[in-house]
């Protein structure tokens, strides 16, 4: 069960959009930005407010990536690998960076909630090869070293905030 | 209108929706795996591919025909590409075929002999889900789903309910209910039609097989069947017999080798269910509300009003559905020591209808915490003990139903078809001569194709206004006209099953138009070949009255929902 805050967040959030089926994506969007995931209780409560059955909330949430089930850490880390990120040696600065915060291709995010790593097929950055995104913010031409480093920075930002 | 050259002939064509149509017109039985004429036209499995005259490739089920088009069905290069779509599908389908519940009846399979798929070059698919098998009525086994998506579109587009979907994508996307949960924590109102559709062993029946065949060998127990209306009318034709014919006495005959002790008619409880109905309505219509008042015959329409429509709840009739009448008299006829012979009783339904499953469990349909009915075998299932016996089906004499339930009126066996309950009902209030009265009410609108009809039938001056519906999503739409004041209506007949129960999700799939019309036919044949036609006229049912149920109807006869 949810804390109440949840729904009282989603309703703020549901209020500005209006009850139609097409609100679906932006609306799940919105929750997403509020928490960085999407809980699951909440697809029922918005598909019902927007007059769909959950069962198609849920298909059209798993099908994007983007969208999450589970509860991200604090720093988002994607990694490109597509193709011009990969054949300029992306995979190496994912690998140096989940070897450092002891993730793998399933387990995604750190016990202490500070770092999720993730892959994606294209940032629309190629020129930037390899890049890598942290939340909002573009780190270009990555290396392995270059990776740790940032890691370090992080860290220390969260230290002082 | 206009003309088009199909493998070198020309075919004429009308009102056509889409090419594969007039292909088929043409006597070329294109394959397909997601196309169904009663859903919407989807285009994903593009098997039915064929070719235009400057080698464009398109999928002939999404294309309008057009005057003058030359269209190749089968060249070198749609073969090979049919047969790769297939040798996809398979590479990732948990092929275990020669135990698969599906096989011998599936499409997937019957398409790679026809094609002549004799190997797979990418591997075998092992299992990497669980069965789903909490539901009574069907059994969900996604390694098996090939992503047609035909029970997706026929759950939400003709029943309304979306019970499953697509999620995920990609190599991860699957059919499934809402965040993966058992289907039958979901909406599923357990009609069955998804397994109808499925073109494999993704959703199959949830069978009763095994405890009934066991029963059926104890010595101690007493076994009794009773087949519903529509189950007489889809056997045959799985023994080579002819589309829609009945073969009740047969059935009949079948189930006493099976070792059933004794066999009944549900049409007797459909006689029942109409005597108590239509005192019901009538006691409804004389204190002039609450209208509508809906048929309760259908378990997955008194699920799906619960769920969706609670607030029509009470409007649902209370009188027990056939399957169930027959079984809470004939408990009472088996209390007597004469009858039951000092064993214990198993009651059986012979059914077309998944959603049977769920509703023996009901607990408004308990009495004194015990089933009226301990299984149902659908009539797939009837089919398949039939064959594991080895009962020579086609060459077995036909028997007679047994007494006391074994005789029904023409009202009672055209139950199984859209609008038979109404018509079955309005029959015992058809005024002046038999004949005649019977031929009006026939004539009024209460038959006829499509899911909803609506027409007035008089009765004693008083003009009552009828409807009828198949399909929920088509109730679903009838109910928010009714909510809105939009459409008034006194009597309504809700089926779950486009076409009634000759169409119900434990009939033998693979049904195409013929066969669909075929069973209807076969069921208003069986009425006109019914002395008696109108079910307060059927002696047995009558008798019961005054003997079995003497003065305890309300609590014998009718739900306490």
């Amino acid at each position: 069960m949810l804390d109440q805050s949840f729904y009282t967040k989603t309703d703020e959030i549901l209020s500005k959009y209006p009850a139609q089926e097409r609100s679906l994506i932006p609306i799940i969007h919105e929750v997403q930005e509020a928490y960085n995931y999407v809980p699951l209780e909440l697809l029922p409560y918005i598909a019902k407010h927007i007059g769909i059955t959950e069962t198609k909330a849920y298909s059209v949430a798993s099908f994007y990536e983007r969208f999450s089930f589970e509860p991200k850490g604090k720093y988002i880390i994607r990694v490109c690998d597509g193709t011009a990120c990969h054949v300029r040696n992306s995979l190496p600065v994912l690998e140096r960076l989940r070897e450092e915060l002891g993730l793998s291709s399933q387990k995604k995010t750190t016990d202490d909630m500070l770092f999720t790593v993730e892959t994606v097929s294209c940032l629309g950055a190629c020129s930037l090869a390899p890049a890598l995104m942290v939340n909002d913010h573009v780190h270009p031409a990555m290396t392995p070293d270059k990776a740790t480093e940032m890691l370090k920075t992080l860290r220390e930002e969260d230290a002082k905030s | 209108m206009g003309k088009m050259i199909i493998d070198g002939i020309p075919v004429e064509f009308t009102d056509e929706q889409n090419i594969l149509s007039v292909i088929r017109k043409a006597g070329i039985d294109l394959p397909t795996l997601c196309y169904h004429s009663e859903l919407s036209i989807y285009g994903a499995c593009r098997l039915c591919n064929v070719e235009d005259d400057r080698g464009r490739m398109f999928a002939s089920c999404s294309e309008r025909p057009r005057d003058g088009m030359i269209i190749k069905t089968s060249t070198p290069r749609l073969v090979q590409y049919r047969r790769l779509l297939i040798e996809l599908l398979l590479a990732s389908h948990h092929r275990d075929c020669t135990t698969c519940v599906k096989s011998g009846d599936c499409e997937l399979q019957r398409l790679a002999h026809r094609l002549g798929v004799s190997s797979v070059r990418w591997g075998y698919k092992e299992r990497t889900h669980k069965k789903d098998f909490s539901s009574p009525s069907i059994v969900r086994d996604p390694d098996k789903c090939i992503l047609c998506g035909d029970c997706v579109r026929v759950c939400e587009g003709i029943q309304g309910i979306n019970a499953i979907d697509f999620a995920h994508r990609g190599t991860e996307a699957m059919v499934i209910p809402a965040f993966n949960k058992d289907i039958a924590h979901t909406d599923c109102v357990n009609c069955g039609q998804c397994r109808v559709v499925c073109p494999t062993g993704a959703i199959t029946i949830n069978t009763n097989i095994r405890p009934v065949w066991e029963a059926l060998a104890d010595p101690n127990v007493k076994v009794y069947a009773q087949v519903a209306p529509a189950v007489r009318v889809a056997v045959g034709q799985a023994f080579g017999g002819a589309k829609g014919e009945n073969v009740m006495g047969k059935i009949v005959a079948a189930l006493h080798r099976l070792g059933f002790d004794d066999v009944y008619d549900t049409t007797f409880g459909a006689d029942m269910t109409i005597l108590e109905e239509s005192k019901e309505f009538l006691e409804v219509f004389e204190k002039g509300g609450p209208f509508p008042l809906f048929t309760s015959c259908c378990p997955a329409w008194v699920s799906f009003c619960e769920k969706r429509w609670p607030e029509f709840r009470n409007n649902i009739s209370t009188s027990y559905s056939p399957l169930q009448m027959l079984a809470s008299v004939a408990r009472e006829y088996y209390a007597d020591p004469a009858k039951n012979e000092g064993k214990k009783i198993v009651s059986v339904g012979i059914m077309p209808c998944t959603a049977k499953k769920a509703e023996i469990l009901r607990e408004d349909l308990k009495r004194d915490g015990k089933q009226n009915v301990d299984y149902i075998l659908t009539t797939e299932e009837l089919i398949s003990m039939i064959r594991r016996a080895g009962i020579r089906f086609d060459l077995i004499e036909g028997e007679a139903a047994d007494m006391p339930f074994g005789i029904g009126s023409g009202g009672g066996v055209i139950f199984g078809n859209s609008g038979g309950v109404m018509e079955a009902a309005l029959r015992t209030l058809c005024e002046g001569p038999e004949r005649s009265s019977i031929e009006q009410l026939r004539n009024s609108g209460v038959r006829g194709p499509g899911p909803l009809r609506e027409f007035t039938f008089t009765y004693k001056g008083n003009e009552i206004r009828a409807a009828v519906v198949s399909g929920l999503a088509e109730a679903d739409a009838l109910l928010r006209r009714i909510k809105s004041g939009e459409s008034i209506y006194h009597f309504v007949e809700v089926m779950a099953c486009r076409r009634g129960c000759i169409m119900g999700g434990g009939q033998p799939a693979h049904a195409g138009f013929r066969t669909k019309e075929a069973r209807k036919h076969g069921l208003y044949e069986s009425d006109v070949n019914t002395q008696i036609k109108k079910s307060n006229e059927n002696p047995l049912a009558l008798s019961v009255y005054d003997t079995l149920i003497k003065g305890r109807e309300h609590e014998l006869l009718h739900s306490h929902r």
